[in-house]
């Protein structure tokens, strides 16, 4: 019998039967559910034989538009999930006072706001961020693709991997239940023996050399492909919220990584880096950890940034107001985001010395912050402005993101914190900064630029029903937070004693409600626009009176972006080329030297997600095995030499023809 | 890499960026001599200051060889990583000192606030106390 036992150790590591969650009935329905929209997800790609296409044109792809485009549809899947653990946890702590529990037991519910956090940040935010930057960022500089193609792809392909694992721990074994940055000692293997926080681990570290790829990718980008002509100071402003990003990235995403490797070392060799005894320190693992964690939150709000900037100056038919110092915010802001972060700590008890500095650098930094609010202000002043979608995000966005700004500043004097901190307030301010500024900003940047990718517009009522729903929604979820927050309740709470708290948590449910009215009407957005794609299709490639190169192109544009590279004399590209009367060159074409699909990326992040898994279930043979594959894909990947072609000049020739008749249509 | 690098560069080769193109240089041999003799000198001192037991002061000795120390890291990235203000159009040296201003705040930052993490908290055990004696 014992022999038995160790052979399935052997092979399974730490996996049984039992591990799988079946008997909770929350989770039969959600493994119900999942079956089902699962299997009809494979019935319709079989039906409509998509299998060979996606392959081909979408998981192979090294277009950057098409991977911008993955990643976007990535996140959007990915705040389904996060979404649905957010109600979970609303409706909740709308009941479970007194003598009621609630549906959920502890165990759930510590899972449930782990994931949330987690997924939230690193697989709805970061990919939607990045997947912005990767279909705009080339258009608007006037290159064909990133400096690195197949590393655009793998860097996809290595996030999905992570966010896959994160989604087999719903159904094979556990999530973490250490909170969305996995705090030590919780996290170590004394408190979490389970495979929860290594689920987590191991989702980051796949997900994190994705991010920390694609990071190095664009800056190569940006600064080696710029059309010419284009300096540094006619940048368009998202050019340099992405550029500022990406630094943000390649310096901060190492530290995470190397976080958690010494946790994972921790949990897996026994050291103690951050363990209560022995010597180790856990509050170096908070010290650490928010070195990379306040950088992470520039990281997400920036692009945002860039994404309002293009769509104030575009819809108010008006250059952007103060370009100049725009980008020295931008870039003071990615400065200074590496000298605030022990504001995430200030009542773990340091002196007032440290305290203070960190409170007056944390308010220091609003003040760029408060000169971009200005800027968009008075780009609007005396501006047509048209209040499309794109813009009355813009304008949601200004209203919200102040309020979450003033208690940002609130939470950054060090005795208020005192009060505040690990409260509801907090909670209401940070998902006040990033609904209100992120969220909002991906959603309108996706409808700005939908049109530029797909050929046709999203339906404007559906669109405003999203606009309207989320914005209330918001507002109703996480106003009464502050409130409770300001009497002192604390987050991650399963269940309250005190009675008279309830009707606040009632109309936070009835605003995470709300939300997921918004989410419906974006899902029905998508839907009516596809089915009226014909009514909303746009030949001209430049729907909203655009200023920057990527509307100079036809929608969707060409694999190989530009016919010819455009010569850049203003930082408004495009405004200026119609302004001067820009011709379009109608001969003269050249074939264009182009990358090649590849599978190496998809393969590569499948031996990484089989790696994490190994690693989570202490399978270690396949661990080995996987391991050593993945070196074997990769340097085999370098002899491969057949990964560039030419695009004929025939061909660039039928497709400008096409752009030329669909130009006389419009 | 290198390969993806030359290709991509390769698209717009015709019109791109001039800057695109003017390489970091790959050093001269008369550079990596004059690194390689510098080095050489730089390793050689601290050797013979610790086995010729040269000065006596032994905090001394630790504190030149840690100089020199530094300037060997300097003599390496300009004579071997051919680091200079001018490669790349001044990008690499603009990262240089973005990367080093980072680490800085980083490194010093993280040694003050551990140092300061007990400093509003009542000692809880011996070992606490220790600490705060230090």
């Amino acid at each position: 019998m014992f022999a038995n036992l160790d052979l399935q150790q052997l092979i399974l590591g730490r996996f049984t039967i039992e591990q799988i969650p079946y008997h909770e009935p929350i989770l039969q329905a959600t493994f119900a559910g999942v079956a089902v929209v699962g299997l009809a997800v494979l019935g319709v790609i079989t039906y409509f034989r998509f299998w060979g296409p996606m392959w081909r044109d979408w998981i192979t792809s090294i277009d950057h538009k098409k991977i911008g485009i993955m990643y976007c549809i990535f996140a959007l899947v990915m705040l389904l999930r996060g979404f649905a653990d957010a109600i979970l946890m609303r409706s909740q702590q709308a009941i479970a006072f007194g003598s009621e529990q609630g549906f959920l037991p502890p165990h759930h519910y510590d899972q449930i706001f782990t994931a949330h956090g987690m997924i939230m940040i690193f697989f709805v935010a970061m990919p939607f961020v990045t997947g912005l930057m990767n279909f705009a960022v080339p258009l608007q500089i006037g290159a064909r693709d990133v400096a690195f193609p197949f590393l655009n792809n793998f860097s996809f392909w290595m996030t999905v991997a992570g966010g896959i694992l994160v989604m087999v721990s719903l159904f094979v074994g556990e999530f973490s239940r250490a909170t969305w940055l996995a705090y030590p000692p919780l996290s170590e293997a004394s408190m979490s023996p389970g495979v929860g926080v290594d689920y987590y681990i191991w989702a980051l570290q796949i997900a994190g050399i994705g991010t920390l790829l694609s990071g190095i990718n664009l800056i190569a980008t940006i600064v080696k492909m710029r059309a010419p002509g284009m300096t540094m100071m006619k940048l368009p402003i998202f050019v340099w919220s992405s550029l500022c990003t990406n630094i943000l990235i390649v310096a901060a995403f190492p530290i995470l990584t190397a976080v958690l490797a010494m946790l994972s070392l921790d949990r897996y060799v026994g050291t103690h880096f951050f363990t209560n005894d022995l010597g180790g320190n856990a509050m170096l693992y908070f010290n650490l950890i928010w070195i990379w964690g306040h950088p992470e939150v520039y990281i997400l709000i920036l692009p945002a940034f860039g994404v309002f900037s293009e769509i104030t100056s575009t819809f108010c038919g008006k250059r952007l107001f103060g370009y100049t110092s725009m980008v020295y915010a931008l870039v003071v802001i990615t400065i200074l985001a590496y000298l605030v972060w022990l504001h995430h700590f200030f009542t773990m008890g340091s002196g007032a010395d440290v305290n203070s500095f960190f409170g007056i650098t944390t308010m220091i930094i609003s003040i760029p912050t408060g000169a971009k609010i200005f800027n968009w202000m008075f780009t609007m002043y005396r501006g047509r402005i048209r209040f499309e979608v794109p813009m009355l995000w813009v304008v949601a966005f200004i209203v919200t993101f102040v309020i979450g700004g003033m208690t940002g500043v609130l939470l950054a004097v060090p005795p208020a914190d005192f009060v505040l901190h690990n409260s509801l307030f907090l909670i209401a301010h940070f998902h006040n900064v990033i609904i209100g500024g992120v969220l909002f900003g991906m959603f309108a940047g996706v409808t700005f630029w939908f049109p530029k990718a797909f050929g046709f517009k999203l339906d404007e009522f559906w669109g405003k029903m999203a606009l309207v729903f989320w914005v209330s929604g918001f507002y109703v979820a996480f106003m009464p937070l502050y409130v409770l927050g300001l009497m002192g309740v604390t987050r991650r709470m399963q269940h309250f004693d005190d009675p008279s708290l309830q009707i606040w948590f009632v109309i936070a449910a009835c605003g995470a409600a709300l939300i997921a009215c918004g989410i419906a009407s974006q899902i029905i957005m998508f839907v009516v626009s596809i089915r009226n794609r014909e009514k909303l299709r746009d030949l001209t490639g430049d729907p909203w009176g655009g200023r920057t190169l990527e509307w100079s192109t036809s929608s969707p544009p060409p694999d190989y972006n530009f016919a010819f590279t455009p010569v850049v004399h203003d930082s408004d590209a495009w405004w200026d080329m119609k302004n001067r009367g820009f011709d379009r060159p109608l001969k003269g074409y050249r074939p264009i030297h182009m990358p090649k699909n590849t599978a190496t990326g998809a393969i590569l992040a499948a031996l990484n997600f089989t790696f994490g898994l190994a690693m989570v279930w202490y399978v270690w043979w396949l661990a080995a095995l996987s391991f050593v594959a993945i070196f074997v894909v990769a340097i085999a990947h370098t002899f491969n030499y057949n990964r560039d072609y030419y695009i004929p000049a025939d061909t660039v020739s039928r497709t400008e023809g096409q752009r030329t008749r669909e130009l006389e249509m419009a | 890499m290198s390969a993806d690098a030359h290709h991509l560069s390769g698209h717009g080769q015709d019109t791109h960026d001039p800057h695109a193109h003017s390489e970091g240089g790959h050093g001269t041999v008369k550079g990596y001599v004059t690194g390689f003799v510098l080095s050489v000198i730089l390793t050689v001192i601290p050797f013979w200051l610790v086995m010729g037991n040269v000065l006596d002061n032994s905090l001394v000795t630790t504190l030149v060889i840690l100089a020199l120390g530094g300037v060997q890291m300097v003599v390496h990235v300009v004579y071997f990583l051919h680091m200079s203000t001018k490669s790349e159009g001044g990008w690499t040296f603009m990262a240089l000192i973005f990367t080093i201003t980072l680490v800085a705040i980083m490194l010093s930052g993280s040694v003050w606030v551990m140092y300061h993490l007990n400093h509003n908290m009542m000692p809880m055990d011996a070992h606490d106390v220790m600490n705060n004696a230090r």
